[in-house]
């Protein structure tokens, strides 16, 4: 008997433990989505490194069969820059979750935006941290109920396509693990953009955020997300809302600037120019 | 010519020379954020790196610089990031994953007065413990400390050469005083200089297992982009790369190999310097920019009739236990000069078998004069 082999299984890293998310949990959703797109893209997986921080989400990485580096917690962003600069040939991206990439590692993600180095991020909010049991974070919703809010939430969260596109994503969209075919369409057009790309998908995690808010099974969560999510039509920023009762999805910023590491190789190689026309060796003095 | 050696003798900064030791050695990717007193590689590296085709990239912090500085190597950069005190602690966290990954990268800390913003333009031998214990975890690093200018070319050049022998992070720690001090850098021809160059794999990728190593226990390291499809993580993970955090044989067989591939080497590492030591009754024992004090306290001993010597330690890490231990059998008294309150001197103590250990301090910035180390010696013999 030939055995059943799944389509995308090639894709997948031979060897890693078959599971570290729990049953319901949407970092799986994401994960298949990102391979769906490179499938449809047809693109090299030899040419695509994907960065992760720590977190749920950050074990994405591990899993897609190709070069991967799992970074400390928050330092996604840099170890990837550190990759495309030095090969901007290569597609890098990164996948992490929403305490990794905008509360430890916030202050990356805006200077690597700003900088329209053409890397792309994603980011799986589940609204908490996930692997340390259900702490509060930078998305969590006013309000809401976690081990460290035991009280409710009175922090005012980040809105992070506000956050990328006010700091100069070259694309940015929002969807929910409930709009798969929508990922992949956003992921497409990422892995296939110059420019720094950022996409949020708004995760489930039955788990920790769920059962403490009335959805304990990831149906309720996906009914939750699917009742209460609205797709903008426009590229404004401005519109993309997001509060528990709210989920404004859809692209929100489409956009081209000159992106660093061609900026980069230009300037390198007119001062190489420069020299050789001089015939000097260098213009620094010692 | 070649943009990357600037054969010739020069009147130059110490920071500078250690810019141009890293183009010399290959270094092609520099990822930094200023402060004093280390600033002058940054800026040194920002003319200089384009004009070899290299990248010279000022991140947000120290936190990214490291972290891009990892990320370059994985791509197949020879690269490198330089900070002060504290910058290096906020690097700490991520030298731990460069250990742990197996990076090949430099990092130079020169050292200024602490703790926390402390003494920004004056020198200090503050950091040198830091520097072996201050990520978590157990884990053995290399570390030069240069006591000149020529050493500041000479000695980053040594320490690219271990992190892509051995694929671990390696520190050039120079004191404020080595780094902004100007003297004369000679520059030797590019087949003059020896370059080490890290391991490649030479299987099928398909057979690759990124952390398998080799009798060396050095794996050879492939790079992204090159087909091998590898995971790196700073999770324990087993020879394929994969995570494998709770067998506790398979954390102990790595963080054991980590170490034991620099303790097996330490012979081939540790390099010293000495000064009159065969038939001395006091051994000094020095590093760094204290060590030009040291020798000239020496020389004036033993035209006093005093029958001192000098032990110069160019590697500080790992630390030569054994010489130092084969000295304190045939020498009654060791005197260890530093600028900070006592860090060298706990090993000098720790590896000795029978003489007497002295300690003479020194902080705020300042170096010791040979006649405060020539007293300290007639007080402790
Ligand atoms: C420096 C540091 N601080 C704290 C931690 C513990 N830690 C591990 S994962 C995590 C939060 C992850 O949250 P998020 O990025 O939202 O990912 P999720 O698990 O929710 O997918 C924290 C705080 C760590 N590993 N390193
Ligand atoms: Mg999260």
């Amino acid at each position: 008997m030939s055995r059943l082999v799944h389509p995308l299984e090639k894709f997948v890293r031979p060897g890693m433990e078959t599971r570290i998310w729990c049953s319901g949990c949407s970092d799986g959703i994401v994960l298949n989505e990102f391979l769906r797109a490179i499938d449809e893209l047809g693109l090299d997986m030899s040419k695509i490194v994907v960065v992760s921080g720590i977190g749920c989400a950050g074990r994405a990485s591990g899993y897609i069969n190709v070069d991967a580096f799992h970074a400390t917690h928050g330092r996604a962003i840099p170890v990837a820059i550190g990759i495309k600069v030095a090969k901007p040939e290569l597609n890098v991206v990164v996948i992490s979750g929403d305490g990794d990439l905008f509360s430890i590692g916030g202050n990356h993600f805006l200077h690597a935006a700003r900088r329209n180095v053409g890397i792309k991020v994603i980011c799986i909010n589940n609204f908490n941290y996930g692997m340390t049991g259900g702490q509060s974070g930078p998305t969590t919703p006013m309000g809401a109920f976690l081990t460290t809010t035991p009280y409710g939430n009175i922090e005012n969260p980040l809105n992070l396509v506000q956050l990328a596109a006010a700091v100069g994503a070259t694309y940015v969209a929002r969807w929910t693990a409930f709009h798969v075919r929508r990922i992949k369409e956003s992921m497409k057009k990422a892995l296939t953009k110059k420019g720094f790309a950022f996409i949020e998908v708004v995760g489930i995690c039955p788990e920790q955020y769920g059962r403490r808010h009335k959805m304990p099974r990831p149906i309720d969560m996906m009914i939750w997300l699917k009742k209460n999510s609205v797709i903008s039509r426009e590229l404004d920023p401005s519109k993309a809302e997001l509060t528990p009762e709210r989920i404004v999805v859809g692209e929100f910023v489409d956009a081209e600037r000159p992106e660093y590491t061609e900026l980069m190789r230009g300037q390198i190689n007119s001062i190489i120019e420069g020299l050789e026309k001089e015939g000097k060796v260098s213009d620094v003095e010692i | 010519m070649r943009r990357d050696v600037l054969t010739g003798s020069y009147f130059t900064l110490g920071d500078i020379a250690c810019a141009e030791g890293a183009l010399a050695a290959g270094c092609r990717y520099f990822a930094g954020y200023p402060i004093t007193p280390a600033t002058e590689i940054a800026e040194h590296m920002a003319r200089r790196m384009p004009e070899v085709g290299g990248i010279y990239i000022q991140m947000e912090d120290e936190i990214a610089s490291i972290a891009s500085a990892i990320g370059a190597s994985y791509a197949g950069m020879k690269a490198m990031t330089a900070t002060s005190g504290p910058g290096f602690s906020l690097m700490q966290e991520n030298i731990g994953l460069a250990v742990m990954t197996e990076a090949p990268l430099v990092i130079v800390n020169v050292m200024r007065g602490g703790p926390s913003t402390g003494q920004p333009t004056r020198g200090g031998q503050q950091d040198v413990m830091q520097t072996k214990w201050g990520s978590h975890g157990d884990y053995e690093v290399i570390a030069f400390a240069p006591s000149s200018v020529q050493e500041m070319f000479d000695l980053t050049i040594e320490a690219f050469n271990c992190a892509e022998r051995f694929r671990c992070p390696t520190f050039v720690l120079a004191e404020e005083n080595v780094g902004h001090l100007r003297e004369k850098l000679v520059i030797p021809e590019p087949h003059e200089i020896k370059l080490v160059e890290r391991k490649r794999p030479k299987c099928d990728p398909k057979e690759y297992a990124p952390f398998k190593p080799d009798e060396d226990l050095i794996p050879p390291m492939a790079h992204f982009g090159e087909g091998f499809r590898f995971y790196a993580t700073g999770l324990t993970h087993n020879e394929r790369g994969l995570p494998r955090t709770v067998d506790p044989d398979i954390h102990a067989k790595l963080v054991r190999r980590l170490n034991e591939k620099i303790r097996r080497h330490a012979k081939e590492i540790i390099r010293v310097e000495k000064l009159y030591l065969d038939d001395a009754d006091i051994c000094v024992v020095a590093y760094g920019i204290v060590s030009r004090s040291a020798a000239s306290a020496v020389r004036a001993a033993r035209e006093m009739g005093i029958k001192a010597g000098l032990l110069k330690l160019v590697t500080v890490w790992p630390f030569p236990s054994d010489e130092v231990s084969r000295l304190s059998e045939g020498i009654k008294r060791f005197l260890v000069c530093e600028m900070n309150e006592g860090q060298i001197v706990r090993e000098v103590e720790r590896c000795n078998k029978c003489s007497k250990v002295s300690f003479l301090p020194k902080l705020g910035g300042e170096i010791h004069t040979p006649k405060e180390i020539l007293s300290a010696m007639r007080a402790a013999l």
